[in-house]
């Protein structure tokens, strides 16, 4: 059975003057347990509202969005945002960081909303995997870009997610990072046994991938 | 980390709107605090002068005023009442009523350094016989009681002698009048310092009423005194036949039909016999005197004076702290625009709505307690600081330790206001989009 079970998915926003604007269609996407998929698409084609569809941040008009076996989108919103803090890592763009917390801080933050309490001894760990057991009382604005991005990928992994969801990742890195940033997502998450559906433009970086999606064929709301 | 930590943190990243605010809030709280301690400690304090015998007897006229001259050395004394009256309570047909009797000659004060306080002509029973607050005994911290037969003897209260610079063995002037600038009266010598306690007794000076008799002014003309007490008993004189100044030389007591009293304190045998007595002088055809309880008048007092000077300060002090939680509202509410996407973060991390909303709300509730509990402390350091000055002008001592359990209760006021300030910035974490302001960071 596979990680992620997407069939017949479909979003609309609704047009000032009442009429639905379709953003995705999506008949069938499966993501296998601990598989690394890469998913590309030209701008404005909806790669950033089927990630928050994914993690349950958006509600979908139709279909179903099945994850470890629990459709996602028939939980109530509370049930969506206590599965998606258990069962789900999220990587931003712009890393996202809260700026008054410490490094150790922002990982501990990603274990604090699980009901389950927070794992010192795992944050610490993550951490340490990514380089920076030197760095933990440090804030996001004495870190380097690559050293915050390495944070956000250690609270994405602090729940022992079962699927990471990577929104370009590496956007806003210089080229001499990004190469680093894409190692330790693909090496974290196959250590961890995490599945990772990872967002990007960049063919340097898709390339790299066994199994890469191209959302205008996937969604046909955007190949029309 | 907990909710808490987290609004901790929040709370930390904007440090100096957030001591701004909380600054406020602890002014408010201090102000109220002010109110309190110092009206609790008044009211106790004049509640507490007012024990230690059963009623006031004095010309008839204002209660309050005779209350308020005998028992708080404050406003004009009334007018003397006969000699003969102190008579029929001492040993005369009252006698057995009266455990003790305690005469007040008023009129003469003393100017301590800039500081006008009363000179009581009285007995050495005031402290031997009476109780301050109803149960303790009056204590020397030097020196001891004056004695019935020296006549230019005196006790001076604590807050009197520190004003002043008066100990054992120096001597002072009085003043006719109850202004600083009358004529001054022979001299008495301090023979005793009266330990603190925390009553208006500690501002004002006793002298023995045999040598106030004396003073130029105080004598009643002997025709005058027997045409205006003749129908009142007579007897065996009730102080010294003789007395001795303070170089020891004798001195023959003021003949007692020349003598006035301003006021008398009373203490009953039993409160019954209070009663009894108390109505008996009140009811009496020819009596040009009233028998007053200071308690009730006290009573009255705070309640028409006190209770609504108090319920105006604390509205006033409130509405302080009202703003002051509206400044937490603006502070944190302003702060959401920038925090919007901090709350998507979280969401996204996990947090529920719902959870957001009380990491705002907490954030609140955290700036009014921490506010609350530094203006509780501010409050009480001010009552300490402002002791040093209110004691010597009103008798009243300030302590900056007495906690009024109401404290308590303006603590969870404040944080009860602040939920509902927060709410209004927890209702916009709740709404936050988390997708728009996840897109909005692209």
């Amino acid at each position: 059975m596979p990680l992620l079970e997407i069939r017949e998915l479909t979003k609309s926003y609704r047009e000032p003057d009442g009429s639905p604007l379709p953003i995705l269609d999506i008949p069938h996407f499966d993501v296998a347990s601990g598989e690394q998929v890469v998913l590309r698409g030209r701008s404005g084609c909806g790669k950033t509202t089927f990630l928050h569809s994914v993690a349950g941040l958006a509600s979908v008009s139709s279909g179903t969005i099945k994850i470890a076996g629990v459709e996602i989108n028939r939980l109530s919103e509370i049930g969506r945002d206590r599965f998606r803090a258990q069962n789900i890592g999220y990587v931003f763009q712009t890393f996202n960081l809260l700026p008054g917390f410490s490094a150790l801080e922002n990982v501990l933050l990603g274990m604090a909303f699980t009901g389950q309490g927070v794992d010192r001894d795992r944050a610490h760990h993550l951490l340490e995997r990514v380089g920076l057991a030197h760095r933990l009382a440090h804030h996001p604005a004495a870190l380097s870009v690559g050293e915050q991005q390495r944070v956000a990928v250690a609270r994405a992994l602090a729940n022992k997610p079962v699927l990471l969801l990577a929104d370009e990742p590496t956007a806003n890195i210089d080229p001499a990072h990004q190469q680093q940033v894409i190692d330790l997502l693909r090496e974290v998450c196959a250590a961890e046994d995490v599945a990772m559906l990872l967002v990007t433009h960049a063919p340097e970086v898709s390339d790299q991938f066994e199994r890469v999606e191209y959302l205008e064929q996937l969604n046909r709301v955007a190949a029309a | 980390m907990n909710l808490f930590q987290i609004a901790w943190r929040n709370l930390s990243q904007r440090p100096l709107a957030s001591t701004l605010t909380g600054l406020s809030m602890a002014l408010g709280v201090a102000s109220i605090v002010c109110v309190i301690v110092i009206h609790g400690v008044a009211v106790e304090r004049f509640e507490q002068d007012a024990q230690g015998y059963h009623f006031i007897v004095g010309e008839k006229g204002s209660a309050l005023q005779l209350v308020l001259s005998t028992v708080y050395h404050l406003d004009k004394p009334l007018p003397p009442i006969s000699y003969d009256y102190y008579r029929e309570l001492k040993t005369g047909k009252y006698a057995e009523f009266v455990d003790a009797v305690v005469p007040y000659c008023l009129g003469d004060s003393y100017d301590a350094n800039g500081t006008l306080f009363r000179v009581v002509g009285t007995t050495p029973e005031l402290f031997e016989r009476l109780k301050y607050d109803g149960e303790t005994n009056y204590k020397f911290s030097s020196g001891e009681n004056f004695k019935s037969d020296h006549f230019y003897e005196a006790v001076v209260g604590s807050v009197v002698a520190s004003q002043g610079k008066l100990k054992v063995g120096d001597t002072f002037n009085p003043t006719h009048g109850l202004q600083a600038e009358g004529d001054k009266h022979q001299e008495f010598k301090v023979v005793g310092v009266l330990a603190p306690t925390g009553t208006a007794n500690d501002r004002a000076l006793f002298v023995n009423m045999e040598g106030f008799f004396l003073l130029e002014g105080h004598a009643l003309a002997p025709k005058e005194s027997a045409t205006e007490t003749n129908s009142i008993e007579s007897g065996e004189p009730l102080g010294p036949t003789v007395g001795y100044d303070n170089e020891g030389k004798t001195v023959d007591p003021l003949p007692e039909n020349q003598r006035e009293v301003t006021a008398m304190l009373v203490l009953a045998k039993n409160a019954t016999m209070s009663m009894a007595l108390s109505t008996t002088i009140m009811k009496g055809d020819d009596r040009a005197i009233q028998a007053v309880a200071p308690g009730s008048v006290v009573t009255q007092l705070l309640d028409k004076f006190f209770a609504p000077v108090r319920a105006i300060l604390l509205v006033l002090t409130s509405l302080i702290v009202l703003v002051a939680a509206i400044g937490i509202l603006v502070s944190i509410y302003n702060s959401m625009s920038e925090r919007k996407h901090d709350i998507a973060v979280m969401r996204a991390l996990g947090a529920s709505r719902w959870t957001v909303q009380a990491i705002v709300l907490l954030e609140s509730v955290m700036l009014a307690l921490l506010g609350g509990l530094a203006g509780i402390f501010l409050g009480h350091l001010m009552v300490g600081l402002a002791n040093p000055f209110v004691e010597p002008l009103t008798g009243i001592s300030l302590d900056m330790f007495a906690f009024n359990p109401l404290e308590l209760v303006l603590i969870v006021s404040v944080m009860a206001l602040a939920t509902v300030a927060g709410f209004v910035p927890a209702w916009t974490a709740y709404n936050t989009d988390v997708a728009k302001a996840l897109g909005a960071m692209r």
